[in-house]
């Protein structure tokens, strides 16, 4: 990726731009081959006999690597409007990174075995800690030391582990329909497999290896909306469903006794993580823990492993993604228009920055899941999942963590609009202004983005399709 | 004539400059001299290893005396790999050495600096060519003894004490490799090795083992192998830059090598691996060293100590995957050995421009270094990362032929400690790190300027090559398994013959 | 008992070994080590002499009526080990005399004091 070396910060911005644009024109241009079954592949090197870095597009890495760019497109629109606005240091750096940390999470979505997939995974890990700890103070580093601890310690001590044994049982480690470790070692291995992919992707937050993301909040906001609402936390989820899917095999994963566990700990993950986020006064804090509660979700689609579970789980990728982000930016907008991060402060910004707030409430209700919005959709796809897999407990925890959401995140733009600000009633407030316009088209666009999806549900339906056949013709 | 002979102008090209330089006393052109024969040399080793890689087994006797009376050399897979790695190594550190040089030895002194260079170099191949049980034991005095020379040159006043423990240690392992060798002969009648591992298996007589048992304590102080390994951190730390990225480099590489070919190719796996436990002592004390020396170089302040202890650490990868003795857990430890000797070359190569440029390498004098040096300190970080084992550098590759082995053989435990370790080396390189990046310049960081391209050039160059091997792997990984094989597999036939 | 007096020579070799050894780590002096380190190599110039010695053969001179020789190649050997250790001690001793140069003392624990209060020094 460019981005690298530039001095001057429009041809830099520029560059960004056009990068985030061509990488987002070439995803969509594939995404007809993969539509339409092909599942090109592309084999760098080989490293180790038998083992090769390559790409293979696949549905779920098409959405992601869909996501990834497109979001990054609005992001980098955003970034230009917060870093300008905030007159932020090493702004090369940050952008340098930033791309970095992108294509890794390219490499990440189409990679086209286990091996791929882990080393783009460490890369994100490495290129995203400078954006972390951008901001150099003893805060920023304390929190980014967390953040590069618990990751690379999860992914090394864990993951690595697991995939290395996965190649010694099983002889491969490419993404197979069905899985590859199907008959290849006994229930005993497996669930110990289980548990070390489930707990060595540490980028899916699951409990108890959760902390990094709300430490990594100390990163300047753009950084948090792309990296910690999409490109690193759905990274990791995204590695969980791949494991699933192409490593277990869904029917494989259903067969292993024991195995339930990880729909308890994701539930807990669920339910906990609401409980948390409530007690959070910082925004960002907030949404981060919401952002944990939120991913739990995924898993538990992917851990009950029948077709609606795996689809819904990669629905709620993509409207997750949006929803959150929105939230982020509005977050981020907030900081700079108003320098306000506490939640309690903001009584009556509506009035001052109503496009934001109005954003803000479209996002939360998405993620909370209220029809129209696309959250709804995915949500209902994990209940029906579920009910289907005959978990009714699993079923109530979801509409309590709903709940839980609606208590988390409503207050926030009711206190904004309807209450009135503190102190004095206008002086204060008449002094705040919108956020600067890049901030607002690029969080108008996800905005509507969310609502957006819930017509375009039905494609992605279509496209992941394929992932879930196998469990569904297993009759799952 | 001279591709015949190219096995011993490998060795004499070296050692025939080496007083060349004492005569000749001119720095500049004893300098000049180093650098042409350096690259010489490499440029022998390479053409040996293509040799070998096509036609098999060189076997040479020096001065027309044939085995197993005379002195045979003897390249094969393994020998032919570490040449490379070693006159590679050497040749590098030469090019980049002369401007760090010339702020830390006196001038009057610089022929005898390069004469012993010369004279290390040309020991520490002669230990990887010969194919003589004494020949391995000249060689080894011949590169320790200028080593400790080279490391007490490095004008700092504690350079010497350094020097002269080493010296006292490294003699203590030399004689009881000595001794070793003595017995090995007083039950062979022989000192070739090719010739020995034929006649060895003279069943579980005494005095093979104790033999056995001198030559791999000996063998293990010269490796510094955990807990041998106290001489090393505080002559790596004070020797000029040029000798510790040359020993780091090279020096206990080599006495791996000694160790895998008297275990491998003299006694054979069966012996040395069976019934006695050694593999499960040697398997233990690379896990404890591991761990033990990690953990020491967190807790390091100067850059090159913290250097030094990780090596010792590295050195326990190596260990363990000897330790293995299998086809996978061999190739991981000879690509550790060749990985390393590049990665960590390059990190001291890297450690020696901060130390010409900002005068310190203490760890809390670095704030922001990465700032003003950002090349140099690209280059440490990448190889810092490669110590790591992160996924795209060389370090990697090593690391999961390891993990393979580990697992094959059902040490889930292992593989898990392995991971382990390699999270303390996080915590010592990113120590290093979060000073460098994320701190404003201050104290001596603001005034460094880059490295000048002369060590700087070289610097990056190893360090792209660790990268370049982390995804290329026919040669390292490769030209390794291909050793491994034949390592074991001719252990097999001696031991059954 | 014969078999003690016939293997007498090992005798001397394992307790010279030791006794250099001993010197090696007990003493704090640099040249009492430096000693010490001289009769442990000795101890092993005398392993490899009684190893080339074949009991009731002559020198290894070829000669009318003399048909066991002793092995000659030890002998050839231990005189590299021996210039070997010659050079060993020579590199030692010039250290020696540098680190007296440099901290007055030639005492190890002295040193170590020295280097402690003086910080990195120079």
């Amino acid at each position: 990726m460019v981005a690298l070396l530039r001095r001057s910060p429009n041809v830099r911005e520029t560059v960004t731009l056009a990068a985030g644009a061509g990488t987002f024109l070439t995803a969509l241009s594939l995404l007809g081959d993969v539509m339409a079954g092909i599942r090109p592949t592309f084999t760098l090197v080989e490293v180790f006999p038998g083992l090769p870095v390559q790409f293979t597009l696949e549905p779920l890495g098409m959405m992601f690597a869909l996501i990834a760019s497109g979001l990054w497109l609005v992001t980098s629109v955003y970034a230009i409007g917060y870093m300008r606005g905030h007159g932020e240091e090493n702004q090369t750096r940050f952008y340098a990174c930033f791309a970095l940390s992108i294509s890794a999470a390219m490499g990440v979505a189409l990679a086209g075995n286990m091996l791929t997939l882990f080393i783009f995974y460490e890369i994100l890990t490495l290129s995203t800690y400078p954006l972390v700890s951008h901001h150099g103070t003893p805060a920023a580093k304390k929190g980014a030391r967390t953040y590069l601890g618990v990751l690379m310690g999860t992914s090394v001590a864990f993951l690595l582990l697991a995939v290395a044994w996965t190649w010694v049982v099983a002889g491969t480690l490419d993404f197979r329909e069905g899985g590859i470790l199907a008959g290849q070692a006994g229930g005993g291995t497996l669930l110990v497999l289980l548990g070390l992919y489930a707990f060595g992707t540490g980028k899916a937050a699951l409990m108890p290896f959760h902390r990094w993301l709300p430490a990594a909040m100390v990163a300047p906001t753009p950084v948090s909306a792309l990296l910690h609402a999409v490109a690193v936390v759905k990274a990791g989820v995204f590695t969980i469903l791949k494991v699933v899917v192409y490593i277990f095999g869904a029917e494989t994963l259903r067969e292993i006794a024991g195995s339930e566990w990880l729909l308890y700990v994701a539930a807990a993950t669920m339910l906990l993580a609401s409980l948390v986020a409530m007690g959070q006064d910082n925004l960002k804090r907030r949404l981060a823990y919401s952002t944990v509660s939120q991913l739990a979700y995924v898993v538990l689609g992917a851990a009950l492993a029948n077709a609606l579970g795996l689809i819904g789980g990669g629905l709620h990728i993509l409207t997750h993604a949006f929803g959150k982000i929105t939230l982020f930016f509005c977050a981020g907008a907030i900081y700079v228009a108003a320098h306000k991060t506490e939640i309690s402060e903001m009584r009556g910004l509506g009035r001052a920055m109503p496009v934001t707030m109005t954003a803000f409430l479209i996002g939360a209700l998405s993620v909370i899941g209220i029809p129209p919005l696309a959250g709804s959709v995915s949500k209902w796809y994990l209940l029906g999942a579920t009910l289907d897999a005959g978990h009714i407990a699993l079923a109530v925890a979801l509409v309590v963590s709903t709940l839980l959401n609606v208590a988390y995140l409503v207050p926030i733009p009711i206190r904004a609009f309807f209450s009135k600000p503190e102190g004095d009633p206008a002086g204060q407030a008449g002094g705040l202004r919108e956020a600067p316009a890049w901030c607002l088209v690029a969080l108008s666009i996800t905005a509507l983005g969310c609502i957006a999806l819930l017509f375009w549900a039905d494609r992605v339906h279509q496209l992941l399709q394929p992932i879930a056949a196998p469990a569904a013709a297993a009759g799952g | 004539m001279i591709e015949h002979n190219l096995p011993a102008l490998q060795v004499v090209i070296p050692l025939v400059a080496a007083p060349l330089c004492v005569v000749i006393r001119n720095a500049r052109a004893v300098y000049g001299m180093t650098f042409v024969v350096a690259w010489l040399t490499f440029a022998c080793a390479v053409a040996l290893f293509i040799r070998v890689a096509d036609s098999g087994d060189i076997v040479y006797a020096m001065g027309g005396w044939v085995a197993p009376w005379g002195i045979e050399y003897r390249v094969d897979q393994l020998s032919g790999f570490v040449l490379v790695l070693v006159a590679g190594m050497g040749a590098v550190v030469a090019t980049w050495a002369p401007r760090g040089l010339a702020a830390e030895v006196a001038p009057s002194k610089r022929h005898l600096f390069w004469a012993l260079y010369l004279l290390c170099l040309s020991g520490l191949l002669g230990i990887a060519i010969t194919g003589d049980l004494f020949n391995v034991f000249v060689f080894l005095e011949i590169s320790a003894l200028s080593s400790y020379g080279l490391i007490a040159l490095g004008g700092r006043r504690k350079a010497l004490p350094a020097a002269f423990r080493y010296l006292i240690m490294g003699t203590i392992g030399a004689t009881f490799i000595l001794i070793g060798i003595g017995l090995m002969y007083m039950m062979t009648g022989t000192l070739n090795m090719a010739d020995m591992a034929t006649r060895l298996p003279v069943d579980g007589h005494r005095t093979v083992l104790v033999a056995f048992a001198f030559l791999t304590v000996g063998i293990s102080l010269k490796a510094a192998l955990f807990p041998l390994h106290a001489w090393l951190p505080d002559a790596y730390a004070y020797a000029p830059s040029t000798v510790s990225a040359l020993l780091a480099a090279t020096a206990t590489k080599v006495s791996v090598y000694i160790l895998l070919r008297f275990f491998l190719s003299v006694f054979g796996a069966d012996f040395a691996f069976g019934g006695m436990g050694v593999g499960q002592i040697l398997m233990v004390l690379a896990v404890v060293g591991m761990f033990v020396a990690s953990a020491a170089a967190i807790f390091q302040g100067n850059l090159k100590r913290m250097l030094a202890y990780s090596s010792v650490a590295q050195i326990g990868y190596m260990v363990l995957g000897i330790s293995l003795a299998s086809t996978a857990g061999l190739t991981g430890g000879i690509v550790h050995l060749f990985n390393h000797g590049l990665i960590k070359g390059g990190m001291f190569m890297a450690t020696g421009c901060i130390l010409l440029r900002a005068g310190s390498v203490e760890r809390d004098e670095l704030a922001g270094i990465g700032k003003t040096m950002p090349w140099t300190m690209m280059a440490w970080t990448l190889g810092g990362l490669g110590l790591i084992g992160v996924p795209g550098t060389a370090g990697f590759v090593s690391k999961w032929y390891l993990l393979q082995a580990a697992l094959e053989q059902g040490h889930v435990w292992l593989a898990v400690l392995l991971l382990l370790s390699s999270l303390l080396a996080v915590a010592y390189v990113w120590r290093v790190v979060e000073q460098a990046y994320f701190k404003k310049p201050a104290g001596i960081g603001v005034g460094a300027r880059e490295a000048p391209l002369s060590m700087l050039l070289p610097t990056l160059v190893v360090i792209g090559l660790t990268l370049f091997f982390g995804f290329w792997t026919d040669f390292p990984a490769g030209a390794a398994g291909a050793a491994a094989e034949s390592l074991l597999g001719g252990a097999l036939m001696g031991g059954t013959s | 008992m014969s078999e003690f007096l016939g293997l007498y020579p090992y005798w001397v070799v394992i307790f010279l070994m030791m006794t250099g050894f001993y010197i090696v780590i007990s003493r704090g002096n640099l040249i009492k080590k430096v000693i010490g380190l001289n009769i442990f190599q000795s101890s092993v110039f005398l392993l490899y002499i009684s190893i080339g010695k074949v009991s009731g053969a002559t020198a290894p001179i070829t000669a009318e009526g003399f048909e066991v020789y002793g092995n000659p190649l030890p002998s050839v050997l231990i005189l590299t080990a021996i210039v070997v250790g010659v050079a060993t001690t020579s590199v030692a001793l010039a250290l020696v005399v540098r680190i007296r140069e440099a901290y007055n003392t030639i005492e190890e624990d002295e040193i170590k004091d020295e280097i402690r209060t003086q910080g990195a020094g120079p």
